[in-house]
């Protein structure tokens, strides 16, 4: 979901600079409006004894209409099909097996190219199978090499790995401090965009005045949550792993509120659409940028806090040895209130920022991304603030490179994952953790 | 009267689905996990959704079920070996993370448009693919088929009383059945044994009477899944209590409660916490080839809530129990419609319309997990003595 | 000591026999690293680290076959972890460096906690490790080795296992008796006193009949009604042929049972003798004040037995507290 919206926003900047707005809503309304209309002409329903094979032409900058296709069953026999105003086109067909299905070059507009001009596709009953072309203007073409993906899906990676680390550092800490796997988490990176959207799109709030009500209303949500569950459930003695299932109950239970108040859909905290500046290879909503510049200043604060003040000295203390903190008189209790404080409104702020960066946030986007959260913590080293700052780097770049250097794009959550599967195998303590006292 | 009837049948039907029973097997195997060995795995639909891609694609594509049922076995069995190999010598949280987060991702790859020709991506793979060899075993023949010959409204011609007197008899049933579980040797001796086997009959036979579910004798959905899908739940529940009962069982729990000392003692503990983890996933993956056998293969109906309902109903039922995950499974499924129905009937559509009656439901569903682990950790039919949870 | 190690010549056989200890033992070289003549654990060169700081560098140490073997040392010496590493629940840092240890012939330098206990050396711990959530005779028939019961293929057919499992059943019976819990066989073994659990500790223990038997303190919160009893299962198990190496804090128990003595200070093997003349050894005096300096010890009431109990006590305290605090960040 992520990736495509990226995709979208390099491409609209590419193609023409002057109607970004437009073309980053026009896929949309036109699937919206014209979809319908169109559609019923070539309907296409699988069924028992039916397989359809369906797809739509488009470039970066639309959709392809009056296209031809010629699709070839095993016997040789030939079908023809044109693309409508939406770029789509489909075909029944009464028999399964392999077919052939070819884009007739000069149907095509004289500045568009296709990579490849025919693929096989395996029919089967009851379903509807897509063939996709890559169709791209030459214009795109041309001024797309390796190396400027490259660049541009690192400073993609360091963005998300900020964005990651601003909810995951919060989760190491109470870690840390508590012992605790908060699979909570995610939910309140989803609550930070969620507030956002109430505040910003619905209220009509600034975004800045609405930013910091985000992160007041989600700290105060760690302060409470401490204060009515955690907390007693520490004093009440029950175990770490109850207490995690705890966490795993709420989320389930907040997932559900989300979505009962504003359904499944994706919502956006800003209904404008974002400006966007070039540098060099490089394309990046100007809310990006922002969002990095906060994310950097707000990570350094933290980290200072931790390194410089006495609270954070206190905090570290706890991290490494409760019992001996508590015994040298610092109140641990007041450490962790403070922790799930500041851990709820980094973990809101970077649910805003999310939002923001990927222009939309819905009831689950915070479940997407736990696993990210969870591995950069782990492949930092869990319970270390500075590992897990570390690690979310890591797996943002890991992400956002992925694709580019050959994996296929649905699986680059995939390979963050195996990443933290083989580290755990030579390293278990992840990268900045301590070697003893593991297992 | 009636609208109680209507939810009460509602909560019958969901109760006797296959469905239901295909997360029972699940949670049988999450039992062995969590429940009897302390492992934390949070990725037990993936043991599903491997299960039934391995089941349904290999019956999509001509080969016969029994390989469909090794190949869905050995995907979960290949699943616990790569997950468990580098987390299962580490704390107890490690397997937690890369559990859910493999669960994930499983999911994510099936949706994939890469594998289309496989899984269908997102779209699944309709039940009609993979379905036929299985309903062509059935016996059952066609047609319509309701358990009973006869129902409350052949006596008094349905009046209230008949039913209530019912309704009061079965909770009389369940409540006397579930104190003799809870006391752990229900099933010893001739005589308990009769009298409990005399029970469950009786109580089934009033359900019966006072839910009458008609189904087709084969179909889609029928009768045949439904005896299948309870068979096997019957069968696993056997094999547990035989599993757990022997010295494996109690290395098991040894394990659960400290591991050092169980090395201390000279036992291999990785070796038999990934013999934990395999026999629970394959539990999983048989319940997930069930799961799917009524409907079709949806990575997104089983994802990580899936995984959640599961503890929801094994820590209802009573973990490191052996009718804990049967009961659970039971009694979460059918109180989540009833939750839903409730809601639908009473809540009028200006507070909560249709769709959040479904919402409304999960976040109950959530809120009683934290309910249930913070104030009755041992379930319904647990011992709080014996239930102890380790990291 | 190669030439020691020739000449096998006293047999652990009639070491139940004070005088023929005292004869065994008096041949000993008391010098730290000493060789026996018939070492059943040979150690050379563990060193463990955590972070900058060494918590074992133990170059060479024997324990000899069929005695009581104590191993002492102030607070921090580091004789828990010794253990833990010589058992498998810890991997030396110079392991590949050097590292190598043998229990009865047998290289143990990569062998996990659970091969270990099999091959014959199985050890408690300070902080005692009963299964309490399981009942007493569970404990131990947990203990038993080689059960076909714990194959996961066999376990779910009875009649594989109903046989043995009846006589580990009556074994675990017997050792109960002898260890005076047979009355709570079915009770929870959480439910037992501190001093029962050591019991039940130990008894576990025997149940997979090894040739060593290693306790991590066994008087460690035991009422002292029960020391006794306790101190005469150590004996008995001594006297039936058995290896026992112990890591103690009461001096007291030091002296009435044990045959010969090792000392460790920062890690190190610093003194080995009989249980009489180690106390007076220089080198142990000086680990005690190394460690307790702010202690007047300045005259010859430092080698009385109160002295020392109570710097035992002292540091028993300290250690436990150490070891709390361990335990508790163990946990997180």
């Amino acid at each position: 979901m992520k990736s495509q919206h990226v995709v979208r926003e390099r491409r609209v900047a590419r193609g023409a600079a002057g109607l970004i707005a437009a073309l980053l809503l026009a896929p949309l309304l036109a699937l919206m409006s014209s979809g319908a209309a169109q559609a019923v002409d070539t309907l296409c329903l699988p069924g028992p004894d039916a397989a359809c094979i369906a797809g739509t032409v488009r470039t970066e900058d639309g959709p392809l209409a009056d296209v031809k296709l010629t699709v070839t069953d095993e016997s040789g026999a030939e079908q023809e099909v044109t693309t409508s105003e939406t770029g789509k086109w489909n075909l029944q067909l009464d028999k399964e097996g392999p077919y052939v299905v070819k884009i007739d070059e000069a149907s095509l507009p004289d500045d568009v190219v296709v990579a490849e001009d025919q693929i096989t596709v395996q029919a089967a009953f009851g379903v509807t199978k897509p063939a996709l072309f890559d169709v791209r203007t030459e214009a795109y073409s041309a001024s797309t090499s390796k190396v400027d993906e490259l660049v541009q899906s690192t400073v993609n990676g360091i963005r998300l790995g900020l964005l990651l680390a601003l909810a995951s550092v919060g989760l190491s800490l109470i870690y840390g401090t508590t012992g605790l796997s908060n699979f909570a988490h995610a939910e309140q990176v989803t609550l930070g965009g969620l507030l956002g959207y109430f505040f910003v799109n619905q209220q009509g709030l600034s975004l800045w005045v609405g930013g910091i009500l985000v992160v007041i209303v989600c700290s105060f949500t760690g302060w409470f949550q401490d204060r009515v569950l955690w907390q007693p459930l520490r004093r009440r003695g029950l175990g770490l792993i109850q207490m995690m299932i705890v966490t795993i109950g709420l989320s389930l239970a907040l997932q559900y509120v989300f979505q009962y108040a504003v359904g499944a859909r994706t919502v956006r905290v800003e209904q404008a659409n974002p400006e966007v500046s070039t540098f060099g290879p490089v394309t990046i909503t100007n809310q990006s940028l922002v969002a990095m510049g906060i994310s950097i200043v707000v990570l350094a604060a933290v980290g200072y806090a931790l390194l410089r003040t006495r609270i954070g000295r206190a905090t570290r203390a706890v991290s490494d040895n409760p019992a001996l903190a508590s015994a040298s008189g610092i109140d641990t209790d007041r450490v962790i209130r403070l922790v799930w404080t500041v851990a709820m409104g980094l973990a809101g702020l970077s649910g805003l920022l999310y939002a923001l960066v990927t222009n939309g946030i819905k009831w689950d986007s915070g479940m997407q991304i736990l696993l990210l959260l969870f591995a950069a913590v782990t492949l930092g080293g869990l319970g270390t603030a500075f590992g897990a700052l570390l690690g979310s780097l890591i797996i943002g770049l890991v992400v956002e490179l992925s694709p580019v250097l050959g994996m296929p794009g649905d699986f680059k959550y995939a390979t963050a994952m195996l990443i933290l599967i083989l580290l755990l195998l030579v390293r278990p303590q992840g990268l900045l953790g301590k070697p003893q006292r593991v297992g | 009267m009636d609208t109680i009837q209507f939810i009460l049948n509602g909560m019958m039907r969901e109760a006797l689905s296959p469905q239901t029973a295909a997360v029972a097997i699940a949670v049988i195997g999450l039992n062995i996990h969590f429940g009897f060995t302390g492992l934390i795995n949070i990725g037990q639909s993936a043991f599903m959704l491997l299960g039934a891609y391995g089941f349904a694609i290999s019956v999509w594509h001509g080969l016969p079920m029994v390989v469909g049922l090794a190949l869905g076995f050995g995907a979960a069995f290949v699943f616990a070996l790569i997950l468990g190999a580098p987390t299962l010598k580490l704390r107890g949280d490690y397997l937690a993370i890369v559990t859910i987060s493999a669960a994930e991702i499983i999911r994510y790859v099936g949706r994939s448009a890469l594998l289309t020709d496989f899984t269908g991506s997102a779209q699944g793979i309709p039940g009609s693919q993979y379905r036929d060899p299985f309903t062509s075993l059935s016996f059952f023949g066609g047609g319509q088929f309701t358990l009973l010959p006869f129902n409350y409204t052949d006596v008094a011609d349905g009046a209230a009383w008949v039913r209530i007197i019912g309704w009061v008899l079965v909770v009389a049933c369940a409540v006397v059945l579930i104190q003799r579980l809870r006391r752990g040797h229900a099933f010893a001796g001739l005589g308990q044994a009769a009298l409990m086997g005399a029970l469950i009959i009786v109580g089934i036979f009033l359900l019966f009477f006072l839910f009458p579910v008609p189904n087709q004798r084969t179909g889609v959905n029928g009768w045949w899944v439904r005896f299948i899908a309870w068979g096997l739940v019957l069968l696993c529940t056997l094999v547990v209590y035989l599993l757990v009962r022997s010295p494996w069982g109690r290395l098991l729990r040894g394990i659960r409660e400290d591991e050092d000392a169980i090395r201390s003692l000279g036992k291999n503990v990785f070796s038999i916490k990934m013999q934990a983890l395999i026999i629970g996933g394959l539990f999983g993956a048989l319940g997930g080839i069930v799961y799917v056998l009524p409907a079709s293969v949806q990575p997104d109906s089983m994802g990580r809530s899936l995984t959640f309902f599961c503890y929801t109903a094994l820590l209802l039922g009573g973990a490191a129990t052996i009718f804990g995950p049967l009961l659970g499974s039971i009694l979460f499924f059918a109180a989540r419609i009833g939750i839903k129905y409730t809601a639908a009937a009473y809540v009028p559509d200006s507070i909560m319309n249709n769709q959040q009656t479904e919402q409304f439901s999960y976040i109950v569903v959530g809120v009683a997990l934290m309910l249930i682990v913070i104030f009755r950790p041992q379930g319904i039919l647990g011992n709080k003595r014996e239930l102890r949870f380790n990291v | 000591m190669s030439d020691q190690m020739a000449s096998p010549s006293v047999a652990p056989r009639g070491l139940a026999d004070p005088a023929a200890r005292r004869e065994l033992v008096s041949g000993f070289e008391a010098t730290p690293g000493s060789g026996k003549p018939d070492p059943i654990l040979v150690v050379d060169n563990i060193v463990r680290q955590f972070g900058g700081m060494t918590a074992v560098d133990v170059q060479h140490l024997e324990v000899q076959r069929g005695i009581i073997t104590a191993l002492i040392g102030p607070n921090g010496a580091g004789k828990t972890t010794f253990f833990n590493l010589i058992t498998g629940f810890d991997k030396p840092t110079s392991a590949g460096k050097g590292a190598h240890w043998a229990f009865d012939g047998r290289t143990l330098d990569k062998t996990s906690a659970s091969s270990v206990a099999r091959a014959g050396m199985v050890r408690t711990f300070q902080l005692t490790k009963a299964l309490s959530a399981m009942t007493v005779i569970e404990n131990m028939m947990l203990g038993a080795q080689d059960q076909a019961g714990e194959n996961l293929f066999k376990s779910m057919f009875r009649g594989t296992w109903r046989k043995q499992e009846r006589e580990i059943e009556a074994k675990a019976d017997e050792l109960l008796a002898r260890f005076k819990l047979h009355e709570k066989k079915d009770d929870y073994a959480g439910s037992l006193s501190g001093g029962q659990r050591k019991l039940l500790e130990m008894a576990r223990a025997l149940m997979s009949d090894p040739k060593m038997i290693m306790l991590d303190e066994p008087m460690a919160g035991v009422n002292p009604a029960l020391t006794q009893s306790l101190l005469g299962h150590i004996q008995s198990l001594r006297d039936e042929g058995m290896t026992v190496l112990f890591v103690e804090h009461d001096m007291h128990v030091v002296r009435h049972i044990s045959d010969w003595v090792a000392v460790m200070a920062e890690g190190r093997l610093v003194a080995e003798g009989p249980a009489e003349s180690v106390m007076s050894d220089q080198a142990v005096i000086d680990a005690y004040l190394g460690a307790h300096h702010d202690t007047d010890l300045g005259d010859d009431a430092l080698l009385s037995d109160e002295t020392m109990e109570e710097l035992a006590e002292q540091v028993a305290a300290e250690e436990a507290e150490r070891e709390a605090e361990e335990e508790a960040e163990g946990l997180r």
